[in-house]
């Protein structure tokens, strides 16, 4: 059996189904239960789980995060919410100084999900809109999953609360209502750590994760028309990094393309590009491209933004340039 | 919705509690082992020192002389399965939540069979056993930590109380008023002890706060707040003693004050030279330990001989504690790179 269902819909699913399944997942966040979150991920949950296990919260993301962590190591299983993953910058402290190095410190578990809206293509400016998951990957102890399809993101929100570690769910925002998929009624989840190869092909590898993989998939399509095949690996976790994965696909085709939505200088897109380079260096017929947004504040104007974000085009001309090596 | 006059109310029915009639229903052996606590931190610390001295520390070492009625009188209030969250000058604390001389000697050393293997060191530990959760160097951040491990305790009905503490520098931390919202607002089993020692670092309180007492910090909260002789063990151990029962009711959170005199410097590489002298003369006449000595004295509750033996078994805990220590290796050197995730 299976159901067309939203993308926003997927990580609704996932933490209803965790949340009915184990008494100590709750969640806690701003405006989450009332109002059923400002993007209505938990809308009906504090109908069907009750005030203790959807929490509204003072606003407060040094609380919210310390908190979690707190009822993380004493047994629950908290997910916590920002309100926009732009906002994290306020409990940055907790996070990288308490909840990352807590059980390398302490060998004490913090299994917590901290949910991240993330992402631009919505207008928000430069305050709703950023891709912070760089700080987090180079942050050694905590996990970062990226999902870019309904499947990727209810398997992914399920595997995160069952994850002993502390797990930073990075849901875009712009993929919310614009992406809709067929996924199985059945429980299922989805591993954290192993990349997807969202389609295959034989002549550029594309490296990418979330928004960026709708951009990569849309380009193949135009490409495979001029008979360029490219292949689009779906990073999904981004740590820990299905590096092999990547180095298969970059065997098989030669050619590396890293597109991200993030910033370009100090993406994560760098790093993958240095992995790619120290164990695959001798396989490639081209220099390794990157495609990401511009190294400025996410702007406002429709015209700004979208001369910021990486874009199909982007993606498409990027890509042409590799298959001309 | 409480009127601003309930909740002064409810500030002086707390203070009345901690009324000094009250301070001496502590039975004799209770009042006995919290000399003990108190004597115990004060000879570890020292001999801490020593071995800082003697270059054996593998990096800082932070005395707390001078709070050792705030740190032992405060966790006496606690029952075994409360969690305590004691800052670095709250060695006693430790003490009377069970934790041993080796296994703190262990982590000051770096051991490889300290608590954290020797990942970290000094008294930032976690010992879920005994419901220890050591602090980290950037103050105040495991103040919303202790407010999660109170919503869990909450939320799980378990009906047990989170203390934890903040110095009158830490205090200033923005991390300690997001945790005080949320535990005040959602009424949780919280209690938080500002232990006010006269400086930060260098920085004396008269560029901290203008505020007469921090406990008035109390009042923005809607919560009760108490200041207290932090030299004083009965005073501190009954307030607290009050907060902790309120939270135990469900009733919420409370601040302590504890005024109480930093006596030597941040850390042990620092002479504390910016102190004036006749400020630390004046509380020298306040030791905590040397005041309850005299108080069990002057109450038959202890008696020279007594002293002597308590004093023998500490030294001798501190002997073999060190002795086993000394006898341990550090960490083999590729253990640096495991364990960044639970399996």
């Amino acid at each position: 059996m299976s159901k067309i269902i939203t993308y926003i819909e997927a990580i609704s699913e996932g933490l209803r189904e965790e949340m009915r399944k184990d008494k100590s997942v709750f969640l806690l966040g701003e405006d989450i239960g009332t109002y059923g979150g400002a993007f209505k991920v938990t809308k009906g949950f504090i109908e069907e789980f009750g005030d203790k296990r959807v929490i509204d919260t003072v606003i407060a993301e040094s609380a919210i995060i310390g908190a979690a962590t707190g009822a993380a190591i004493a047994g629950m299983k908290p997910v916590a919410e920002m309100q926009f993953a732009d906002f994290v910058t306020n409990g940055f402290n907790q996070l990288v100084n308490i909840t990352a190095k807590y059980y390398y410190r302490n060998f004490v578990p913090v299994p917590l999900v901290l949910r991240l809206p993330f992402g631009g293509g919505i207008r928000g400016g430069p305050f709703h809109s950023s891709c912070p998951e760089a700080w987090f990957f180079h942050t050694p102890g905590l996990k970062l999953v990226a999902p870019s399809t309904p499947y990727d993101a209810k398997g992914l929100i399920k595997s995160a609360i069952r994850d002993p570690n502390p797990v930073l769910y990075f849901e875009h925002k712009f993929l919310y209502r614009h992406i809709k998929a067929e996924i199985p009624e059945e429980d299922f989840i989805v591993p954290i750590g192993k990349a997807d190869i969202k389609r295959e092909g034989s002549d550029i590898s594309i490296i990418t994760y979330s928004s960026g993989v709708h951009w990569s998939l849309e380009a193949a399509e135009v490409l495979s028309k001029e008979g360029v095949e490219i292949e689009v690996v779906d990073l999904r976790s981004l740590v820990p990094l299905d590096t092999n994965m990547i180095l298969q696909s970059v065997k098989k085709t030669g050619k590396v393309l890293i597109v991200h939505e993030d910033t370009l200088t100090g993406g994560i897109g760098g790093e993958i590009a240095a992995i790619i380079s120290e164990h695959a260096f001798e396989y490639l017929d081209a220099p390794i491209k990157r495609v990401a947004s511009l190294d400025t504040p996410v702007p406002y104007a429709p015209t700004l933004e979208d001369y910021f974000l990486p874009n199909t085009k982007k993606v498409i001309d990027a890509a042409r340039t590799l298959a001309a090596y | 919705m409480p009127t601003v006059t309930e909740k002064s109310k409810k500030q002086k029915t707390i203070s009345a509690k901690i009324s000094p009639s009250n301070n001496d229903s502590l039975k004799p052996d209770a009042q006995l082992k919290l000399y003990y606590f108190m004597k115990l931190m004060r000879e570890v610390e020292d001999a801490i020192l020593r071995l800082y001295q003697q270059g054996k520390i593998v990096g800082g070492a932070y005395s707390g002389n001078g709070n050792e009625a705030s740190a032992v009188g405060s966790a006496f209030a606690l029952e075994k399965s409360d969690y305590l969250f004691p800052m670095h000058r709250d060695m006693g604390a430790h003490f009377v939540k069970g934790q041993s001389v080796l296994n703190l000697m262990l982590q000051h050393l770096g051991r490889d069979t300290s608590l954290t293997k020797g990942r970290d060191g000094t008294t930032h530990y976690t010992d879920p056993k005994l419901r220890i959760y050591g602090n980290i160097s950037p103050l105040g951040a495991m103040i919303p930590v202790a407010v999660g491990v109170a919503l869990a305790s909450k939320l799980r009905n378990d009906k047990t109380v989170a203390m934890t503490y903040i110095g009158d520098g830490g205090a200033s931390v923005g991390e300690v008023h997001e945790g005080l919202m949320m535990a005040s607002v959602m009424h949780l089993p919280f209690v938080l002890i500002i232990e006010n020692n006269h400086y930060a670092y260098s920085t004396p309180i008269d560029k901290q706060f203008l505020v007469e007492k921090l406990s008035d910090r109390a009042i923005g909260y809607g919560i009760p707040g108490v200041t207290v002789d932090g030299t004083d063990v009965l005073e501190v151990f009954h307030a607290c003693k009050t907060a902790v029962d309120r939270a135990r009711r469900g009733e919420g959170p409370t601040i302590i004050e504890s005024v109480t005199m930093r006596m030597q410097g941040h850390a042990a590489h620092d002479n504390a030279w910016y102190v004036p002298k006749e400020l630390l003369a004046e509380w020298k006449r306040k030791d905590p330990l040397v005041r309850f000595e005299k108080k069990l004295t002057d109450d038959g509750i202890i008696t020279k001989s007594k002293q002597e033996s308590m004093s023998a078994d500490i030294n001798r805990q501190i002997e073999d504690a060190l002795k086993i220590a000394f006898e341990r290796p550090y960490p083999p050197a590729e253990q640096a790179s495991e364990g960044v995730f639970a399996e």
